[in-house]
């Protein structure tokens, strides 16, 4: 039977051998076809040498998750032939490089051999050559075998090779090579194909840190300082293309500065130091980044000074698995640091979102003069999305917060760094240089007054830091709120999630409807929690949370910061490193409500009644 | 304000600056350190090359670790933003705020614990960038702060105050400034006043890294017979090589160096710089030569200060990041935000 556009391929190749381009060329063919698609670069923490995936899933109901099964693997490295038939679906389709031809033991699958390195090596003598033109002329194979509409993979082509037009003949030339093997050998019974479609919005394909990069220079930041470490190095490169791009004059001048640091200290110590002259400043990192630089999140948190940290996360603990993703850094940021800490957190849920947060965040930071942590991580920061175009208010001004100019210093009779004037905790701040006499203050981590004297004073200390608290406990008002959506059918049954598990949960949910299990749900957008949240825990009886970490650490979050019983909630937990699949969630799902009479009863019910 | 008063009694006489400002005007708060600690004098030095050089105090940004030496900000230049950080990490928020605002002074005060363990890599790194700053170490041989460990420049030699070995090689941080790039680096002693306020001077107006490693003995736990930090032990072992001083422009040089050949030097700026060589034979212009000198008189058990090398191209990180002229902090939305136009480019190149 003819699947259209409802599949998932997987390439599977050793790394460093230039088969990414081809990959990302076959995946963004699709995208210009109008077809929703996912790719997954499955990568090692590896440079030459070892097995990667690369896993598109295609679905025309616009399903985005990834989902278990293989239909069609094009299986380029033999290391993984084992293991990677396995995920083959019964009447799947393998596809290898039968230059040495070989048996695979299924036969419940069908097998295509394409003599990739022989017609290589037929027409390329440099070896360099032969690898890259190899991928190329697959991809010719497999547009015959889908039936791709080729002109969208040769304007990519040419597109692609732009810079050095040189190139362009001799891939066309290699595409060309592929499709004419396809034509005149392989059987055109396959029955996987891409059809046109059209979409509803414009879309972009797009990973998350180039967004949140992109979106740094939209909120007018001037200094990044970094260290690299998988899976936030991306986001840093992109700030520094744009700032090329967009903020360099005639004279090659740049009105910005990217500097990386000799380790994650330096590199949240330069971003303090720039937000604490003025400048708007962040820092991108991963996990064992964060932990380094959590005595300077402290001094930060206290000293009350404006810093953006991008916190990309990745599998933990330790040096944990680099190359695949977790939301396991939940406690770790939102404490972030010895003695009474509290940080801000934001949670994208996908590229366009990291824009828009990334643009707010600096907002946010100086609104509140405190460090906001981006809790994105290696899915949505390093995977191809397909989104909505991303857009910008241009009549939205930068907020710069509480501020004093050398004119607002002149009007005032007593001013005091850490004074709470206006009752929402939110001192005012002034920067360096601004004024010959009025508004110098001594910046500490040590206990201060609120004209930032160094004090010993303990009930002053108290006070101060009673203050920040009420700064913390009234910042909601200028986060990102939670969403909710309640499931077509009233239910009392709530499920919490946040961030990259997004698309994942509303694919679960629509099956689970199907079922007769309606589900209400909301999504996390910041902490602190908002009333959203605060709300839909109280209108639902039954709550589960999903995320992915071993120790259910969003849920001890909620109900410790709620001061909620933590056995009012169900987790759903992941943990192995993958992007969720929704069949993951139905069935982690259903099997921990097994038990549970009143909502299987409801379910039951709600069968009937349809 | 945040600074303690002292009390003002104002006499109508006292000395004024070009900016119309006597010394007073670049005081700080009371100093808390023990009676006859070392860093007391280095910021009666800074107040004095400050008030000398007639710097407006709100241009100058001065920044510190932590350490009884970190804690000597408070105690000079009162109208100057300040920003006490974590232990060891000053550098590098030295550079963020340089990178934001790239016209103002940055004076970064640290120890010898603060800058040669914990700080070690921070100050390595911000040589190698040449920061546009004036880094002064507090030099005791000692963590002041927690009563007396020994710390990394402690000399071999030298024993603690109970009598106990130092077992390790020092860091001998002006050698390893002039191996990583400071263009400016110097030694000198908390209570030669006529030494270190000019190489002070001479700093503030120099373009790049500026590094001023300052004896400045630990009166309470490193300052007995057996240590090489002590006020005794350095007047005994001092060899002076020259000093620097600064002339502001159209100034004349009035400033009596007593023997030797003095060289002039132009700055950045327009102002001079005087070099005054006590040791005829000694070139500050020679990296090689600067590390020798060091070295030798090490082995002789002498300490080497003053000038002791001076990289005339001055170069900052700026130079080389090519970032615009008018400071960072002070670019707006129209400067910064490509906008919605710009932004649609880039959505087609998504797309
Ligand atoms: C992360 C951290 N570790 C340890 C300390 C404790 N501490 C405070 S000051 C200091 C040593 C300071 O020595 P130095 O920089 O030489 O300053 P001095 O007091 O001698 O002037 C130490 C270890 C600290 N504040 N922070
Ligand atoms: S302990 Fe030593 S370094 Fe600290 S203030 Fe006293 S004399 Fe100075
Ligand atoms: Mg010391």
């Amino acid at each position: 039977m003819t699947k259209v556009n409802d599949f998932v391929i997987k390439f599977a190749n050793v790394n460093g051998s230039g088969s990414a381009s081809a990959n990302l060329m076959f995946a963004k063919t699709i995208f210009r076809m109008g077809i929703p698609v996912s790719p997954k670069n499955i990568f090692p923490s590896n440079i030459q040498g070892l097995p990667t995936w690369y896993e598109i899933r295609v679905n025309k109901d616009g399903y985005t998750a990834r989902r278990d099964g293989v239909d069609c693997l094009i299986a380029l490295n033999p290391q993984t032939y084992q293991s990677d038939l396995k995920e083959l679906v019964k009447g799947g389709y393998l596809i290898y490089d039968s230059t040495m031809e070989r048996r695979f033991p299924r036969k419940d699958i069908n097998v295509i051999g394409i003599p990739m390195a022989s017609i290589c090596a037929e027409h390329y003598d440099d070896p360099r050559q032969r690898q890259l033109f190899k991928n190329i002329i697959c991809l010719g194979a497999l547009s015959v075998l889908f039936k791709i509409d080729i002109s969208v993979l040769k304007g990519l082509i040419k597109e692609e090779f732009q810079k050095k037009p040189k190139l362009i003949e001799p891939n066309l030339h290699a595409l060309g090579l592929g499709r004419k093997y396809a034509q005149e050998n392989l059987s055109s019974d396959f029955d996987l194909q891409l059809k046109l479609m059209r979409q509803k919005s414009k879309k972009i394909m797009i990973q998350g840190n180039e967004a949140s990069g992109l979106g740094c220079i939209f909120a007018g930041a001037t200094v990044a300082s970094w260290y690299p470490i998988t899976p936030s190095t991306s986001l840093a490169e992109a700030f520094e293309k744009y700032l090329h791009m967009f903020r360099s004059d005639l004279k090659g001048n740049i009105k910005g500065a990217v500097i990386q640091a000799e380790d994650e200290l330096s590199a949240i110590g330069m971003a303090i130091g720039a937000n604490w002259n003025g400048a708007r400043a962040f820092t991108a990192t991963s996990g064992p980044g964060v932990s380094l630089m959590s005595e300077f999140l402290g001094l930060a948190y206290f000293a009350e000074i404006p810093l953006v940290l991008f916190n990309i996360q990745r599998g933990g603990p330790s040096t944990g698995m680099p190359t695949r993703t977790q939301q396991s850094d939940i406690l770790s940021s939102a404490y972030a640091s010895h003695g009474d800490t509290k940080q801000i957190l934001l949670f994208p849920s996908d590229p366009r979102e990291c824009f828009e947060m990334s643009v707010d965040a600096f907002d946010i930071a100086e609104r509140l003069q405190t460090p906001v942590i981006f809790m994105s991580d290696l899915d949505i920061g390093m995977n191809d999305w397909v989104v909505d175009e991303l857009s910008y208010n241009d009549k939205h001004n930068f907020d710069r917060g509480k501020v004093l100019s050398a004119k607002d210093l002149d009007s005032i009779e007593m001013w005091g760094r850490y004074l709470d004037i206006d009752g929402d905790g939110i001192p005012y701040r002034t920067i360096p240089g601004t004024h010959p006499s009025k508004g110098s203050f001594f910046t500490r981590g040590t206990s201060h007054d609120a004209f930032a004297g160094y004090t010993e004073d303990g009930r002053i200390n108290a006070e101060n830091l009673l203050r920040i608290t009420k700064k913390f406990n009234k910042s909601t008002k200028y986060l990102p709120k939670s969403i909710r959506r309640n499931a077509k059918n009233k239910t009392d049954v709530g499920l919490i999630y946040f961030g990259s598990t997004a698309p994942a949960v509303d694919e679960a949910i629509d099956y689970l409807s199907e079922e007769g299990y309606n589900i209400n749900k909301i999504r996390i957008r910041s902490f602190p929690f908002d009333r959203v949240l605060e709300k839909f825990i109280s209108e639902n009886n039954h709550l589960f949370i999903l995320e992915q970490n071993r120790d259910a650490q969003m849920k001890f979050l909620i109900s410790n910061e709620l001061e909620i019983d933590i056995n009012q909630f169900v987790s759903i937990l992941n943990f192995d490193g993958s992007p969720l699949t929704a069949k993951f969630i139905v069935d982690e799902f259903k099997s921990k409500v097994k038990n549970n009479k009143k909502i299987v009863a409801k379910v039951k019910r709600s069968r009937t009644a349809a | 304000m945040s600074f303690i008063k002292k009390p003002i009694a104002r006499h109508p006489n006292l000395p004024k600056n070009k900016l119309g400002l006597t010394r007073r005007d670049y005081e700080g708060a009371l100093s808390t350190l023990c009676a006859g600690c070392g860093h007391d004098s280095v910021s009666s030095a800074i107040i004095e090359a400050c008030f000398q050089l007639s710097i407006p105090a709100h241009r100058l940004a001065k920044l510190s670790g932590i350490g009884c030496s970190s804690k000597t900000p408070t105690y000079f230049l009162n109208k100057s933003h300040g920003f006490n950080s974590v232990h060891g990490r000053m550098p590098s928020v030295a550079t963020g705020a340089n990178l934001a605002n790239r016209d103002l002074y940055y004076l970064g005060v640290s120890g010898d614990g603060d800058t040669a363990s914990i700080g070690l890599g921070q100050f390595c790194h911000i040589m190698r960038r040449r920061l546009n700053m004036v880094y002064i170490c507090e030099n005791n041989g000692t963590y002041g702060l927690t009563k007396g460990q020994f710390s990394a420049t402690n000399d071999k030699e030298s024993k603690s105050r109970k009598g106990v070995d130092n077992m390790f090689e020092s860091i001998d941080l002006a050698a390893l400034a002039i191996q990583l790039g400071a263009g400016f680096v110097a030694r000198s002693f908390s209570g030669d006043k006529d030494q270190l306020i000019p190489l002070i001077r001479a700093a503030l107006s120099y373009k790049g890294f500026a590094f001023i490693d300052v004896i400045s003995p630990c009166v309470t736990f490193n300052n007995h017979a057996q240590s090489t930090k002590s006020y005794e032990y350095f007047r005994e072992h001092n060899e002076a090589v020259g000093f620097l001083d600064v002339i502001p422009e159209n100034e004349e040089i009035s400033v009596n160096y007593g023997e030797g050949k003095s060289i002039e030097v132009n700055v950045h700026d327009g102002s001079k710089m005087v070099l005054h060589k006590l040791n005829k034979s000694y070139d500050p212009g020679s990296r090689r030569k600067a590390i020798g000198k060091i070295n030798d008189s090490r082995d002789k058990g002498e300490i080497i200060t003053g000038l002791i090398y001076l990289d005339q191209n001055e170069e900052d990180l700026h130079d080389t990041l090519l970032t615009t002229e008018k400071p960072l902090n002070q670019l707006k939305k129209k400067d910064l935000s490509p906008g919605l136009k710009k932004l649609r480019q880039v959505n087609k190149s998504f797309s």
